[in-house]
């Protein structure tokens, strides 16, 4: 898209080095990551779902959070990478793990750019509530076919083949799934990340921005705003595969709305349109449930409620915003 | 020749309301424009009718002598229409250089061409559009609308809400880019000052209809005409 070849001499080239170039700072949420491998081996299973609802708010981030999609049914990409994977792995026709993810990815792609043809002739309350029917209307489709999918029970002990053809996935010794998912997420992060710092990663965040100031600039908006959906869905996509091949089962919950609604708290608590708010969000929120709901087996939910209140009120960008704020004093004084 | 840009017979508005009754309007390649008038007469609805933001009526806009009535926005731009929209609205939360990159085409207008216009832009790549000032921010959206490569350039009221100082410096690059490119500009404008010192054709629009189309040098020299045709003096 840029106008001229980049050279090194040109300062809109280094400057945009500058401002997208890799931090050091950037390493230490996967250093934490690999460090609780060894310093938790106990919690890997809960380590494993953590990285899952990372990868999730990522790909929901990229739809919602970068490019304005509002939606309520983003859990109907993760069902369907999630069911993709269970399906053809309990009737034995594919249980090769990484291919198994590009197949998801595919289906969960495919449903994201079929819905995203239609949904994305809309906007706002009438998008949020027909994103929320394609996942009710998924779920329910899950639910009646059970020959296939199981209907409500799911599909269970779904025969997953080791990784790499050699290293096995335990349920109740997650040690492959833990680093399997975590190389996962580490791929789709860059490839996220490397999307929203390119020109078109820039032409979400003005469509969210100013639709119209958009189209006139030349971009067409409904099919980059498509083309986001179905990458946002197959990243989505992604997710589920990987929470159904570290599970060995799948079943109507991860097409439900507790699932879309979870991680777009868990986008709202982090900071939404930044890249780490989901990976900040779903630390904080996983393990303050996991910590509140043994405390308080009975009313943990309501700590989360009054915590999100509080953020709601006082802290609209999240932790990332509300670190923000609190840094840019500081942040004013050193550019000065 | 084909105009770069002209309106024949255009009657336009918003839904059913029609804002501009009639307006015959053509200008060459490389010609410049200026458009002036009260508030309210249809200034931002010619070049929003032109743009395609609006809902036509009747008559045709054509670019480069085709017709653009049923073209959407974006290829509208793709095709060769620049616009610097009366609020500025540059994306907020991009740097400079990401506001500058979301638009931009290859062609004659390169970053380093835009930057040689406004080398403030230059000294704050980094910033984010709402850091600017109003008067950056303006420029920030001339840069962006350049970079798109136009044919031609729509300025809605650049000089609005801007200190007389940068006015003077906003004008000084307007004349700059009118002497030195090869587009064409339609400029509109409510300082009659900057409008007549731009360009040597002006057009008049009253109650939605052009009312005069000539020379600038008439008007300027001539203070109780131009009064009398848009109800403000010089």
């Amino acid at each position: 898209m840029s106008a001229t070849p980049v050279r090194s001499d040109n300062p809109a080239a280094l400057a945009l080095a500058v401002r997208h170039r890799f931090r050091l700072a950037e390493t230490l949420p996967w250093l934490l990551a690999l460090a609780f491998y060894f310093a938790f081996p106990r919690y890997l299973g809960f380590g494993t779902e953590l990285l899952i609802t990372v990868l999730f708010a990522i790909s929901l981030d990229l739809a919602l959070g970068y490019a304005g999609i509002v939606t309520l049914g983003h859990a109907a990409f993760f069902g369907a990478g999630a069911y993709t994977v269970g399906m053809l792995a309990k009737h034995e026709i594919w249980t090769e793990p990484v291919s198994g993810l590009f197949i998801a990815a595919a289906v969960a792609g495919a449903v994201g750019f079929a819905s995203g043809l239609v949904l994305l002739r809309t906007t706002g309350l009438t998008l949020l509530m027909l994103t929320l029917c394609t996942m009710g209307l998924l779920e329910e489709i899950a639910n009646m076919a059970a020959e296939v999918t199981g209907g409500f029970d799911g599909l269970d002990s779904l025969p997953i083949k080791p990784l790499f053809g050699i290293f096995e996935f335990n349920p109740l010794y997650p040690y492959t799934q833990y680093l399997y998912v975590l190389g996962v997420l580490l791929v789709c992060f860059i490839f996220v990340r490397t999307l929203v710092y390119s020109p078109y990663g820039h032409s979400l965040t003005g469509m969210r921005e100013n639709t119209l100031r958009m189209h006139a600039v030349g971009a067409p908006v409904r099919m980059r705003l498509i083309v986001c959906y179905t990458i946002s869905a197959a990243i989505a996509g992604v997710a589920g595969a990987l929470w159904a091949q570290a599970n060995a089962y799948v079943n109507l919950s991860v097409l439900g709305l507790d699932r879309a609604a979870t991680v777009l708290i868990v986008l709202v608590l982090g900071g939404y349109g930044r890249l780490y708010g989901g990976i900040i969000g779903a630390v904080a929120y996983m393990v303050l449930a996991h910590f509140l709901s043994k405390a308080y087996p009975t009313a943990w939910q309501l700590g989360l409620g009054l915590l999100l209140v509080a953020i709601a009120l006082f802290a609209r960008g999240g932790i990332l915003g509300m670190v923000d704020n609190l840094t840019r004093p500081y942040k004013e004084r050193k550019a000065q | 020749m084909a105009s770069a840009v002209e309106l024949r017979d255009v009657s336009a508005g918003y839904g059913e309301t029609v804002v501009l009754e009639d307006v015959n309007l053509a200008i060459a390649p490389g010609e410049s424009i200026s458009v002036i008038g009260r508030n309210g007469v249809g200034k931002t609805t010619l070049l929003s009718t032109i743009m395609g933001h609006t809902t036509l009526h009747k008559g045709d806009v054509l670019l480069s002598g085709r017709s653009l009535n049923r073209v959407p926005v974006f290829r509208r731009a793709a095709a060769g229409l620049g616009f610097v929209p009366q609020e500025r609205e540059i994306f907020p939360s991009l740097s400079v250089l990401e506001n500058l990159d979301v638009g931009a085409r290859p062609g004659h207008w390169t970053k380093e061409r835009v930057f040689e216009l406004f080398p403030n832009l230059k000294e704050r790549l980094d910033n984010r559009g709402n850091q600017l000032s109003g008067g950056e921010q303006q420029m920030l959206s001339i840069a962006r609308a350049l970079l798109t490569n136009p044919g031609v350039l729509l300025m809605d009221e650049p000089t609005e809400g801007l200190a007389p100082v940068i006015v003077e410096a906003l004008t000084a690059v307007l004349l700059k880019l009118r002497s030195e490119s090869e587009l064409s500009i339609i400029l509109v404008e409510q300082n009659s000052r900057v409008a007549f010192e731009f360009s040597d054709r002006s057009a008049v629009l009253d109650k939605g209809r052009i009312v005069y189309d000539g020379a600038s040098a008439v008007l300027r020299d001539d203070p109780e005409r131009l009064a009398k045709i848009i109800g403000v003096s010089e």
